[in-house]
């Protein structure tokens, strides 16, 4: 029979979910502020990454699973990460299917680069827009629906709240801010993938679209939001006036080398300390020696060694964003980078069929969390939102029902806004708090000015303040100065926040070990 | 350096548009869009004239030239506020228009929808598996960093939003679509429409192929598509 999805978010992770559903069939309501093209999936630049084993490497998922939960510092779910391992060939294919323009090789297979914590070349790309060119094809492929009437697209529509009955979802409220008309959608599943919590910090390499509202709502609501203290600090990017840009880490994957100034000459701080990886070591890593660099001198990441058809054929994007954007070009001179705040590997607290707490309710892409634990390895965020969005819609169809009818979902709700000169200030807080490195009692300090303020968004910029106060170790991208040892008895496990109406409450959770324990 | 930016503004559909100024301070590699974040940040937000105004309503996602969503007249020029920079600026007042093709939703924001309904209705999209050369693989990518943003039907001297010409970003995918479609129904489809849909309706002025703010190979990308689907080339 033919289920209705109500999808909050039409980036990479939604339009995988929308495709999903309406290729068997099923009828889609696809809602988001802005259309496809304007999502933050379009920002994604370095590559996806599968074992596609085209370099005669002896790649395999068994390894790209390795290293992903290496990565992920023994918090990811390893039954989930089997799983988008094992799925990851098979998804570059498709996408070649329907259209996107890989990078091939002389045997017409899909180029393949090094990235960041990986030892084999896996990362497959299209130049420095891997992003761009893969939500290219789905957007087509999805309008293919779109024209047929199984997709529904709503456009410039915002979601309000979702509509509940107990521990049940059966639909949302969404406004069209065209008209300020609340408008209500039943539905039997509403999949979340609304991207990351970029806007509890502003100045990220993130879209401003990103405002992390609906994860906000949700987390009023009481549905429960895990691992909020890690957030992946991008190694390379560059402070511009309004926003913070990212240097690819393509860039390092192609050659490109770090260094700071030590006596006045250029040290190679990564390949002197990492010999094993040097400067593609995971981007936990990276940005915390970047971090300390910066503390005594600025750090550059130099490109001008790489051949010029390297620069042309695989990187034109980055050397085209230093040219137009800091007047400064790439090939001749070194960019001076610093670390910035580029992913949320915490979110929305889900299952391994990407399940939320609440029946029919599921999410997927960065704003849920799953598969990357405490550090992302670069080139899993367009897979995970990918896979992610396919999975969720696949347990969806399989289970989600509701037999409520559209007419009695409440056309109003409470508002719980975060008025513009509150932002600002939380934005400055949590930037304050939750640097690369943290400690007690910046996080104590920036948790009581939090408290103060009004609205979903403190409330949500309060559970990951108390997440990263909580958990007094370092772990992945969490760095506590207070705590600088991995502590495994203690957390080796999931920091799960929930919010009961007037307190929030932390805890920590066993992380599922096998593929049975769900 | 003191900058006088000039804005038209327009508080909804019904509204009447006026111009207000506001100063703003900076140079270098600030860019419009940086101001305008800027600007709203301000509380309260005065006018050159000291009078409080409300936010500037503008979209903007990105801010790194990918996403589209900032396209705006700049002193009457279409092009990305992300990427225009203040110190490329000739005259200390940059006056921000709204594109005037498209319906205004507010302030600097307009109603684009024409754009992805134009390639719904040339029926854009892949039915079976991609196929397609490595030889044209150069033109393809291209094709699909179009940000859809609206620049080129901005320019254009045959498009308003109430006629039925789709305009050069209809033109640039349906190359994509063609180049990798098996010739199959599907393929007469398009190509039927293309040409009654782009084909018939323009006038070959290529002003699309120089405001592109990507800086695709427009020209090239539409001599393709109408070698395919008109010329059948």
């Amino acid at each position: 029979m033919s289920k209705t999805m109500i999808v909050i978010g039409a980036g990479l992770a939604g339009l995988s979910a929308a495709l999903a559903a309406a290729a068997k069939g099923h009828r889609v309501k696809l809602v988001s502020p802005m259309p496809s093209e304007r999502a933050q999936s379009v920002m994604a630049e370095g590559g996806i990454n599968a074992a596609l084993d085209t370099k005669g490497e002896n790649d395999n998922p068994a390894e790209h699973f390795r290293d992903t939960v290496t990565a992920g510092a023994g918090l990811s779910d390893p039954g989930a990460v089997r799983e988008l391992t094992e799925a990851a060939p098979a998804i570059v294919r498709r996408l070649l299917a329907l259209g996107v323009q890989f990078n091939m090789d002389a045997r017409n297979e899909p180029d393949l680069r090094n990235f960041g914590g990986q030892r084999k070349k896996r990362t497959a790309f299209a130049r420095c827009d891997t992003g761009k060119q893969i939500m290219t094809a789905l957007i087509d492929a999805v309008r293919r629906y779109e024209a047929a009437g199984l997709v529904e697209r709503y456009s410039r529509h915002s979601f309000i709240t979702l509509a509940t009955d107990g521990p049940t979802c059966r639909g949302a409220l969404i406004r069209d801010e065209r008209t300020t008309q609340n408008i209500p959608l039943a539905g039997d599943a509403v999949i979340i993938a609304a991207g990351g919590m970029h806007g509890l910090f502003g100045n990220t390499t993130g879209s401003v679209g990103n405002t992390g509202e609906v994860t906000a709502e949700l987390f009023r609501l009481g549905i429960p939001v895990a691992n909020g203290e890690f957030i992946q600090y991008h190694p390379t990017t560059v402070n511009c006036p309004g926003r913070q840009m990212l240097i690819s880490e393509a860039a390092r994957g192609e050659g490109g080398r770090l260094f700071a100034m030590r006596d006045g000459k250029r040290w190679y701080f990564m390949e002197d300390k990492y010999p094993e990886a040097g400067n593609l070591m995971p981007r936990d890593i990276v940005s915390r020696e970047v971090w300390e660099q910066n503390k005594y001198s600025r750090v550059y990441l130099d490109l001008t060694a790489l051949p010029a058809d390297v620069l042309r054929q695989k990187l034109s994007g980055t050397v085209d964003d230093c040219l137009t954007c800091l007047r400064l070009d790439p090939r001749r001179e070194p960019i001076p980078v610093t670390p910035g705040i580029h992913y949320f590997m915490g979110g929305i607290l889900v299952d391994r069929r990407h399940r939320t707490a609440l029946k029919n309710l599921y999410a997927a892409g960065e704003c849920c969390c799953q598969y990357h634990g405490a550090n992302r390895l670069g080139g899993n965020s367009l897979l995970g939102a990918i896979h992610g969005g396919t999975v969720a819609a696949e347990t969806a169809m399989e289970e989600a029902a509701s037999d409520q009818p559209a007419n009695d979902i409440p056309l109003t709700a409470p508002v719980h806004e975060t008025p513009p000169h509150v932002l600002d200030e939380l934005q400055r807080i949590m930037r304050s708090s939750l640097g690369v490195e943290r400690d007690g009692t910046g996080l104590a300090a920036g948790l009581a000015e939090v408290k103060e303020l009004p609205g979903n968004l403190p409330l949500l910029g309060r559970a990951l303040l108390m997440s990263a106060l909580a958990r007094e170790e370092s772990r992945g991208a969490h760095i506590r100065t207070d705590f600088p040892v991995r502590n495994d008895p203690e957390y080796c496990k999931l920091t799960v926040a929930r919010f009961h109406g007037t307190e929030i409450e932390v805890c920590f959770e066993s992380v599922p070990e096998t593929r049975e324990a769900l | 350096m003191t900058f006088i930016i000039k804005i038209k503004r327009c508080r909804g559909t019904e509204s009447p548009a006026y111009r207000q100024s506001f100063s703003y301070d900076g140079g270098g590699n600030t860019s419009v869009a940086a101001v305008l974040k800027e600007l709203n940040r301000r509380r309260p937000l005065l006018d050159t004239d000291g009078s409080p105004a409300p936010p500037i309503d503008w979209e903007c996602g990105c801010f790194a030239r990918k996403c589209g969503a900032c396209a705006m007249r700049i002193n009457g020029r279409p092009q990305l506020a992300c990427s225009a920079f203040l110190s490329e600026m000739n005259d200390r007042t940059i006056t921000l228009e709204p594109l005037g093709k498209f319906p205004v939703v507010s302030d600097l924001t307009v109603d684009r929808s024409c754009m992805f309904e134009s390639l719904k209705q040339i029926r854009l999209w892949l039915e079976e598996d991609a196929c397609g050369g490595e030889r044209t693989h150069e033109e393809r990518y291209q094709a699909a960093r179009c940000l859809m943003c609206g620049c080129c039907l901005e320019i254009c001297p045959n498009f308003s939003p109430e006629g039925n010409f789709a305009g050069a970003a209809a033109a640039v995918a349906a190359f994509r679509i063609l180049d990798q479609t098996p010739y199959t129904e599907h393929w007469e489809e398009i190509a039927a429409r293309y040409k009654k849909l782009y084909f018939e309706g323009c006038g070959k002025s290529l002003a699309c192929h120089d405001i592109c703010p990507a800086g695709l190979p427009v020209e090239e990308l539409i001599v393709r598509s109408n070698a395919a689907a008109v010329w059948k080339k």
